[in-house]
């Protein structure tokens, strides 16, 4: 029988919610690594017993986990992720040279095909690779020496490389994207990286359409169409069909467009998603309404999703790595909030339930489908 | 034997109870115990101290003995009831936090 596994990272720990394909009933373990910084658990799409979490605290630094058996018990793998090389220098906060300095890992996406192989993005802004299920990390080092390193510039989180997509179709191309720097790609598996923004309009910094330095909040693809490429930035909702070489807004309707995560339907590659939040200055739902927003258009046209959700006095907000989707048929769609609120849809966002309430702060929502 | 106290949360980690005793070949000093610890219990390396620099964690202190000793070298002797095991050196977790 088919079923799911949510992985939520919070701020105060690990969880593993479980439910049957029906997704209606749900079993909540955890907290695992409980008064830890959880900020991301993702298994391996080759191995789903295989799974990898980012624990890190303010006092004890940062800790990478594994599980072999899905979830139910974990073990302490590698946590040092040094930088190769000349450490180098990115722009600080008042302009000036500032080193660059490790602090935790803020997305583990493992490799499609290899349980062993897993990318770590980092703060400040790296990528890293494990070949042996986490016990040593090195270093891509060519992303973070690109040329236009010393220009790229923590926002107010820090300097996260926060999303990784890989490329089904072809293994040597990545997508990255790091606040506040923006989006590149690789074409060599990760040695060489090219910067991908053209198109990108950000009011925020001197050259609103500069090479580097927009805060892009997070990318999504659809497998089955590696060129086209869905970004939520600091604020619009952009979309490029040519693998980055040109973006365009595709905002539409929404009421903001400023928000944090995006996703992309399992089995429909123009239906994606999105969470709007008021502003920058205001992290939660515009009106007190936590509404999802669908386009089944690929953008421009977007419908609120709100059944279920609530619909006042609601003043969350959902982090970029929040909101993941299934691949059964239905799609199943599921997001957390800074409230500690997990919502999960059966039916691609027709309808929502609370499926676990009152938990810490939630950083992070994956999903696996499992046979 | 050397007597070594750590946080509950690298305790959970490092899968002890209570006190760990170690034993250290050589002076006893910060430098030596924690080299000790971290041989003992890998996965306690980069929880206390950096990993390259050993540099101390700007949230984690060392006391003993009713000292702090946080700003003492790594290489500084420890006082003479640690080296003798009368007294334990103890890794405190700042008292800060949300």
């Amino acid at each position: 029988m088919s079923g799911v596994r949510l992985l939520v990272g919070t701020h105060k720990g690990g969880f593993v919610l479980t439910a049957d394909g029906k997704r209606g009933q749900w079993s909540v373990s955890g907290p695992h690594f409980p008064g830890w910084d959880v900020y991301h658990m993702k298994g391996s799409p080759a191995d789903p017993n295989r799974i990898y979490a980012s624990q890190c605290s303010g006092w004890f630094g940062q800790v990478v986990q594994r599980s072999d058996d899905g979830g139910q018990s974990w073990q302490p793998v590698g946590n040092e992720f040094a930088y190769d090389g000349a450490t180098g220098t990115h722009q600080w906060f008042d302009g000036t040279q500032h080193p660059w300095e490790f602090k935790r890992v803020w997305h583990l996406e493992p490799s499609l095909t290899d349980p062993d192989t897993v990318y770590a993005g980092v703060e400040d802004a790296a990528l890293f690779r494990t070949r042996d299920g986490g016990r040593t990390w090195h270093e891509l080092s060519g992303l973070r020496k690109h040329t236009s390193g010393p220009q790229w510039a923590p926002g107010a989180g820090g300097m996260g490389l926060h999303t990784i997509l890989l490329d089904e179709k072809n293994p040597q191309r990545m997508y990255i994207a790091i606040s506040a720097a923006g989006a590149f790609r690789t074409e060599d598996g990760g040695e060489t990286w090219r910067a991908i923004n053209r198109g990108l309009r950000s009011d925020y910094i001197p050259d609103p359409e500069a090479d580097v330095g927009h805060c892009v909040h997070s990318m999504a693809l659809h497998p089955s169409r590696p060129d086209t490429l869905f970004m939520q930035k600091h604020w619009d909702v952009m979309r490029t069909d040519d693998a980055g070489g040109q973006w365009h807004e595709v905002s539409g309707n929404l009421p903001s467009d400023f928000g944090f995560p995006i996703a992309v339907h399992a089995h429909e590659p123009e239906t994606i998603y999105v969470v709007p939040i008021t502003s920058d200055s205001h992290h939660f739902p515009p009106e007190g309404k936590l509404r999802v927003y669908r386009s089944r258009t690929g953008g421009n046209e977007w419908e609120a999703l709100t059944r279920g959700l609530p619909q006042q006095d609601c003043y969350v907000n959902i982090l970029r790595d929040a909101m993941a989707l299934d691949k059964l048929d239905p799609c199943g769609i599921y997001f957390g909030t800074t409230g500690g609120q997990v919502y999960g849809s059966p039916d691609g966002g027709d309808s929502w339930t609370e499926i676990a309430s009152n938990l810490p702060a939630v950083l992070s929502v994956e999903v696996q489908t499992l046979a | 034997m050397i007597r070594v106290t750590v946080p509950a949360h690298l305790r959970a980690m490092a899968g002890v109870n209570g006190e760990i005793t170690l034993q250290v070949d050589g002076a006893v000093t910060q430098g030596s115990v924690l080299d000790a610890l971290e041989a003992r219990y890998p996965v306690l390396r980069g929880t206390i101290r950096d990993h390259g620099t050993k540099a101390r964690r700007p949230f984690v202190r060392y006391f003993a003995c009713g000292m702090d000793l946080s700003q003492e070298p790594a290489d500084a002797p420890l006082p003479a009831a640690v080296a003798d095991g009368a007294e334990p050196f103890r890794v405190i977790g700042a008292l800060a936090g949300g």
